[in-house]
């Protein structure tokens, strides 16, 4: 019982390899499609989760329905996740930016309620999801399934490296196109829409059309995140992309600071070392008998790593309201 | 003969028709529920003049300007501007077109540097399309171009020394001469200024009323919305008044306040009395 049976070395593997795994890219691919809707546009989209799915079932339901190749597998995704991005957009952009809002998190739970309902369960599975798409990924990947890669103390089994790796490559790619447009005269367009759409409108730019191309763009880089958890976790489970999961993308977003680049990436990684971090310090000091039962037995602590990290959020809004990367500067001009 | 002098020629009642239109409104109205808000029979906007729209609060003026502008569609009636029919069509196809406005309440994009407020204004940009966008070698030239345009118009404006901050740091008056400024990046040809000098100290209220001329002087036709009968007086060389929607008087602006019906849409009727324009419309009568 000291301090010292604690293997931090331990921890930290853990914590480095979670905050770097697929399901830190599928957080930062869904927050960098946030940060183009929110960041860029001041679209308020509250149901990422459902892009996520789209682009998840739209690349399953390819090979179990279609028998696509991967490849074109991939591009129904997006294309998915570019549909939903038009059924949701085409009707409320013209509208004030709360009704996109309102449509949004529901939207994104009528997508997961139709998958797994009874009556889809002949091409969805219903709640049991889609299992068998991953063989044609598999023979793509140049890593054999059983063993082990990595850099150092971090590893993965081969058959989730190549999520990691194809992950962190989409990550790069569309960081890359965020950073291009953003600099770019559409970029540009775009952000004046977030400052005061009339004004755009008054300069002749058809604010209509450039929020729902943002709000497309978003939603298919959101997409490419709901892929990649496909690829990782062999399976595609309608009660994975519950409606709580928008919320902590927009966690991770504004942890790295609204409208910066690289802030999403930055935001997931952080948030996923934080949480393994804090789960697996948790675990040992009751292993350990340093945290007493009767305060709290280790199947608690998945909670209560919750309620640190919300802390911890909190604690950032009061003193660094911008996140980590933001402007306060910028921050300031809204109170004006 | 210039546009100016063509308007000495012209008969100085509602609905009048001009040389030489820019604009040409015809039975446009608008209706909030049961009050009409704008009524207008017909009105000719004179090119390259520059034209004030007066009339007591509520005559329907913003309303009108968002009707012309393509922020809001009339209930009936059309405009017709440049030769083109204008209503029904959106605001920023108007704005394409050369019909650029400015609102009341200043729209700075506050979280963009000035300069990138100014190059906003610039219209046909390669780059603003999006798979364009994605190769900077198809629209960088034209950026620099435009960004040229706009440091020549910031130094005109006197807004130069602020060229890379953020314009939500500019003071109201400043935020004025960069909306004016960005709506000449998208060379107009008829600027719509909603009251230009509300909220200005009377330092800028001047220099602002030398830009505004200027563009007369460039044959940018300029229409706009004003209260403050010195300006009008000043910088206009005709004057539109509406009151309750309709246009009730026009004329130019040495004459329009002695006209009975101005008089009696300020005042209310019943009053014999010339305005005294100096001192403001709804001060008080001349003995």
């Amino acid at each position: 019982m000291s301090l010292a049976a604690i293997d931090w070395g331990f921890i930290l593997t853990q914590s480095v390899t979670q905050a770097f795994d697929f399901n830190a890219v599928v957080y930062a691919l869904a927050a960098i499609g946030l940060n183009i809707h929110f960041g860029y546009a001041g679209l308020l989209n509250f149901g990422q989760v459902g892009f996520v799915a789209m682009g998840a079932y739209g690349m399953g339901l390819s090979i179990t329905l279609w028998q696509l190749n991967p490849f074109l597998a991939v591009v129904v995704g997006m294309i998915f996740a570019a549909i939903f991005a038009l059924i949701l957009g085409l009707p409320t952009l013209r509208l004030r930016s709360d009704y996109l809002a309102i449509v949004t998190i529901a939207a994104a739970e009528i997508v997961r309620l139709i998958a797994r309902s009874t009556v889809m369960r002949p091409i969805t599975r219903g709640a049991e999801g889609l299992n068998e798409f991953i063989g044609p990924f598999r023979d793509l990947s140049p890593f054999s399934p059983g063993q082990i890669y990595g850099i150092g103390p971090i590893e993965w089994r081969g058959s989730q490296f190549f999520a990691v790796v194809v992950g962190w490559i989409l990550v790069a790619l569309s960081l890359l196109l965020v950073a291009q447009l953003m600099r770019s005269p559409w970029g540009r367009v775009v952000k004046a829409i977030r400052e005061d759409e009339d004004a755009a409108r008054a300069l002749g730019k058809n604010a209509y059309w450039y929020k729902l191309q943002a709000l497309i763009l978003g939603g298919v880089i959101g997409g490419l995140g709901g892929m990649v958890q496909a690829l990782g976790n062999a399976t595609v489970q309608p009660d994975f992309f519950v409606a709580p999961l928008t919320f902590f993308f927009w966690l991770v977003l504004i942890l790295g600071g609204v409208g910066r680049v690289w802030a999403p990436v930055f935001g997931a990684v952080v948030y996923w070392f934080m949480i393994t971090f804090i789960q697996n310090t948790g675990r040992q000091l009751v292993d350990e008998g340093l945290i007493p039962t009767s305060i709290m037995d280790t199947s608690q602590i998945d909670q209560i790593r919750f309620w640190i990290v919300g802390a911890a959020l909190a604690l950032l809004m009061v003193f660094r309201p911008q996140g980590f990367f933001g402007s306060r500067e910028e921050m300031a001009l809204d109170a004006r | 003969m210039t546009p100016v002098e063509q308007l000495a020629d012209v008969a100085p009642e509602p609905g009048v028709s001009k040389p030489d239109p820019i604009l040409v409104v015809d039975d446009v109205s608008r209706a909030f529920g049961g009050l009409k808000a704008v009524d207008v029979d017909h009105l000719e906007v004179q090119r390259g003049v520059i034209t004030a729209l007066i009339g007591p609060n509520g005559a329907g003026k913003t309303t009108f300007f968002n009707l012309l502008t393509g922020f809001d569609q009339p209930d009936s009636g059309t405009a017709v501007f440049d030769g083109e029919i204008a209503s029904g069509k959106s605001s920023h196809e108007l704005a394409r077109k050369g019909m650029v406005r400015t609102f009341q309440l200043t729209k700075a994009l506050t979280k963009l540097s000035v300069v990138e407020n100014m190059k906003l204004g610039a219209t046909h940009q390669r780059g603003e399309h999006f798979f364009a966008a994605l190769v900077s070698p198809l629209w960088n030239a034209q950026e620099r171009d435009i960004e040229s345009r706009a440091d020549a118009l910031l130094e005109r404006f006197k807004l130069d020394h602020m060229r890379d901050e953020y314009a939500g740091t500019m003071s109201g008056g400043q935020r004025k001469l960069l909306e004016m400024a960005r709506s000449l990046m998208a060379d107009p040809t008829l600027v719509m200024l909603d009251e230009p000098m509300a909220g200005v100290n009377p330092a800028l209220t001047q220099s602002l009323l030398e830009h505004v001329k200027s563009l007369r002087h460039e044959g940018i036709t300029v229409m706009f919305v004003e209260h403050d009968m010195d300006v009008v007086r000043d910088i206009s060389d005709w004057v539109v008044v509406m009151a309750e929607g309709q246009i009730i008087a026009e004329g130019p602006p040495d004459t329009i306040g002695s006209n009975q019906q101005v008089i009696d849409a300020y005042l209310g009727s019943h009053h014999d009395s010339a305005l005294d324009l100096d001192a403001g419309l709804l001060d008080e009568e001349k003995p």
